[in-house]
């Protein structure tokens, strides 16, 4: 792709950040440019400091050491004022973050116009605005209706919103934390495209990743960040997949491969299941899982797999439908009844219905058999047996904590995702249910967490994944369906489906479509 | 510029600084208005430590007043761990003495053995029944148990003035609202001869010690510790948390129910309107005082008991009115509350030292 010219101005200028919390280092010295014309991507897991050297430069925390500096209409880069994000805008720099910042109840246009206008203006400068706007989005190619309510958005086009906020503002830096992460496979094509017509316009844009597909495919130069400090900065086309991936982790990565296997008898069946209504309903859903195999429910968030796994979880009774576990129906829903029939739920919210934070990690790791025999006796708690069953638990799913009697809260996610696989997985379920399990954890807990999956269909169990990545369902998946506005289709082998099929069903278009 | 940084975990013996800490500041806060009353502070509270502490008499008046602040606040202490917000102590306190004078005043007769466990039993029973109300219509209906359990409180004193003024009304009364007086086999053994303290202590510090049990040893307990920490998961792990909530809620009202057996089959002998003088509402501040810990609302509920003991004596003296006593309990709960913030957070002051987050 076409890159900046050499003798680009520099934009922005990071000088050796530190910022530590705590005994926690999290950017350790990184220095950074990035120039007129350019597309960075900052690349690094959970935890590597993207976030926060991305909030410093943008205001939201103060750095210990090091400066920011910025150049001021092709001047030489001065400091930024630390720790305001109103000198970062004035600096122009814009910031999308992750997490929209938006008014959901008012027009596109006031967002975009919110702030920008002084309080004691007596007119409003809608006109002028509609026409810059209008000229901002036959430039970029960032359509969308201005008198839209935003709630009547979709998650794409609130991105745009977000980044037309920021071009409205006349940013010349642009910083996008994780903007695929919402995101079909298409969409993420089209915002590619957009960002690079925009760095051909003159805008520097940072991106933060931990895909390496996409940092590979639309950047210029590639930032690697671990434990705080930057470990490799490359122009994007001297650099493998496989190098950054190391990079990124520190050390080999061994892939997880899934061996051929045979599936065995049906163990669950829903029909027809509908429950819910509104947006994150179901509509009929058929599913059927088999021994031995790893079922893959593909979508874009908010497309009723909450639901679905509500449902599954024995949380939520359906209004239609059967649901089946080798033979005995569950008609209503009761949590107990599932755990107790062999179904293992992982949540996809772990810190919400995962664990509770302020009971130990023993506690935790009992608590979904509790009136178990091992667990009390005559309703009296048998604290040794649960520590002993604990710490065996720490062991074999290498649970990083200060002890079995440390509050849950303070473990990191991976080690809170390990708690809810080893209370799940000890009792040898039939069925495992793991909605997002590798969301926001990085590449080792990922690693474990697909390992243990494996191993539960290596056993004989079924497995049904529900994940909006779409190489972790392609890499662990032996069949795969889509759920769309509450619809599940047929599930059908992965090694007929190829990502755009699924990309282009995920955004709603038929089978018949997609040939 | 002030700003919150979430502290890590909280040490037991942090907690227990909070609480005397706040009840200190409460004190301090205090002097300002003895201050303008025209008092000598020090005198002041001089007086009330030998009024709630000085003498066998006093101390043993401070533990009668205690015993049902002790209940009630386990009441509360024990409902808001499972964040059941029952507010209804006071209620569930006047339901109990009404069942106990029911049974107590010759509805059965027997000797003491059958009878104080008998009147024992309602009372704990009726209070737990008021409290099943507004429990079920949380579950079933989602209504807020902090409006329903208030309100009640206002239905059950006027459904209790109605009684002591109709079918319970004393004959011999000379047309007094009041009950007849509990039968000598029903009421509460003393604990001292000359003394007004009886077994509500008892009952109690026995209470007290077996909501500690429960909470920290039992299935329940822990199902009840987990559903007030984070429902969800608890649902979530296959908790009954519906059932949770009915066990914490009749636990709760039962609790409050003895105190209201304490005060009249121990203490008063007979049933009126004006039996509690809000035990209901300071079991509140006693709970939160002592951090919703079962033992510690012993230790709360003496401190308030000594506080309420101490004003009435300080006021005999020097003529100021006990309200004081209102004044200082009621700063006090606002020092607990604001105590919460310190232990929860690191509190600084400068704008350039950031919020501490976990980095992401």
């Amino acid at each position: 792709m076409a890159r900046p010219a050499k003798d680009a101005p520099v934009l922005l200028r990071l000088d050796g950040i530190t910022k530590r919390f705590g005994a926690l280092t999290a950017n350790d010295g990184v220095c950074l440019d990035l120039k007129q014309g350019e597309i960075l991507a900052l690349l690094g897991e959970n935890g590597a400091g993207k976030t926060t050297l991305m909030n410093i430069l943008f205001g939201h925390y103060v750095a210990d050491e090091g400066a920011v500096l910025v150049s001021r209409d092709g001047g030489e880069p001065a400091q930024l004022e630390p720790g305001s994000p109103h000198a970062a805008l004035d600096a122009r720099i814009g910031m999308v973050h992750q997490h929209f910042t938006l008014a959901e109840n008012l027009s596109v246009l006031d967002n975009i116009l919110l702030g920008t206008e002084k309080i004691s203006a007596l007119k409003s400068a809608r006109t002028p605005a509609r026409s810059k706007l209008e000229d901002l989005m036959t430039r970029s190619g960032l359509t969308v209706g201005l008198d839209m309510r935003v709630s009547q958005l979709s998650v794409g086009e609130k991105q745009r919103v977000e980044i037309l906020k920021a071009l409205y503002r006349d940013a010349r830096v642009l910083v996008l934390d994780e903007p695929t992460a919402v995101l079909t496979p298409q969409e993420s094509d089209t915002l590619f495209a957009i960002l690079k017509k925009l760095a051909a316009a003159g805008l520097g844009i940072i991106f933060i990743s931990h895909k390496l597909a996409e940092v590979m495919a639309s950047s210029h130069r590639i930032a690697v960040l671990r434990g705080g400090a930057k470990v490799a900065d490359l122009p994007t086309d001297a650099c493998s997949q496989r190098q950054l991936a190391e990079l990124m982790v520190g050390h080999e990565v061994s892939e997880t491969v899934r061996d051929a296997r045979t599936p065995g008898a049906t163990l669950f069946i829903l029909t027809g299941i509908s429950a819910g209504e509104g947006r994150e309903a179901l509509y009929d859903v058929d599913l059927d899982l088999k021994s031995g195999e790893i079922l893959g429910i593909a979508g874009v968030s908010g497309n009723g797999q909450t639901m679905l796994a509500q449902v599954i979880s024995g949380l939520e009774t359906p209004v239609a439908g059967e649901m089946r576990l080798e033979g005995s129906a569950f008609s209503h829903a009761n949590a107990r009844m599932m755990i107790d029939a062999g179904l293992a739920r992982i949540p996809e919210d772990r810190h919400r219905d995962g664990i509770v934070g302020a009971m130990t990690v023993s506690e935790n790791l009992a608590i979904e058999t509790i009136r178990k025999p091992d667990c009390q006796r005559f309703g009296l708690l048998r604290f040794t047996a649960m520590r002993d069953k604990a710490k065996a638990m720490i062991d074999a799913y290498d649970i990083r904590c200060q002890g079995e009697d440390s509050p849950a809260r303070l473990l990191s996610g991976g080690n809170i995702q390990k708690i809810v696989l080893a209370r799940t997985l000890e009792g040898e379920p039939k069925v495992v249910l793991a909605a997002q399990p590798s969301r926001g954890l990085d590449v080792g807990a990922t690693s474990e967490v697909y390992r243990r999956l494996l191993d539960a269909r290596a056993r004989g169990a079924g497995v049904l994944l529900i994940s909006e990545d779409l190489d972790e369902l392609m890499r662990l998946s032996d069949r795969i369906a889509v759920i769309h506005r509450g619809h599940l289709s047929a599930a059908e082998p992965t090694e007929t489906l190829d990502r755009g099929t699924l990309g282009l069903r995920m955004a709603g278009h038929t089978m018949e479509a997609a040939e | 510029m002030i700003r919150f940084e979430p502290r890590g975990p909280v040490a037991v013996s942090r907690m227990v600084g909070v609480s005397v800490t706040a009840a200190l500041a409460a004190l301090v806060l205090a002097a300002i208005p003895m201050l303008f009353a025209g008092l000598s502070v020090l005198e002041a509270y001089g007086l009330m430590i030998k009024g709630a502490w000085g003498s066998l008499f006093a101390f043993t008046e401070m533990l009668t007043r205690a015993a049902p602040l002790i209940l009630t606040g386990l009441a509360a202490a024990v409902a808001f761990r499972a964040k059941l917000w029952n507010i209804g102590a006071e209620g569930q306190l006047y339901a109990g003495a009404l069942a106990a004078v029911a049974v107590g005043t010759g509805l059965i007769s027997g000797p003491s053995f059958v009878l104080v466990p008998a009147v024992i039993l309602a009372g704990a029973l009726a209070g737990g029944l008021v409290m099943l109300v507004p429990t079920l219509l949380k579950t079933r209906l989602g209504v807020d148990e902090v409006v329903t359990t208030l309100l009640l409180n206002f239905v059950i004193l006027l459904f209790v003035q109605m009684m002591l003024e109709g079918p319970m009304q004393d004959p011999m009364g000379m047309g007094w609202p009041q009950s007849e007086p509990i039968l000598d086999e029903a009421a509460l053994p003393k604990l001292m001869d000359r003394m007004r303290i009886h077994w509500g202590l008892i009952i109690a510090l026995t209470a007290s010690l077996g909501v500690y049990f429960l909470l920290k040893r039992t299935v329940w307990g822990f199902e009840i510790r987990a559903v007030g920490e984070n429902a969800s998961a608890a649902r979530h792990a296959g908790i009954p948390v519906t059932a949770t909530f009915i066990r914490v809620g009749l636990l709760s009202g039962a609790l409050a129910g003895l105190a209201g057996v304490g005060e009249v089959a121990g203490l008063k002998g007979y049933l009126t309107a004006d039996l509690s003088p809000g035990f209901g509402y300071s079991g509140i501040v006693v709970a939160m005082l002592a951090g919703l810990s079962p033992i510690g609302v012993v230790f709360a509920a003496l401190f308030i008991a000594s506080i309420f003991v101490g004003a009435d004596s300080m006021s005999r003296a020097t003529g100021v009115s006990n309200y004081l006593a209102d004044l200082i309990v009621a700063i006090s709960l606002l020092c607990v509350l604001v105590s919460g913030l310190f232990l929860r957070f690191r509190i600084r002051l400068a704008s350039t030292r950031p919020a501490q987050e976990t980095a992401k």
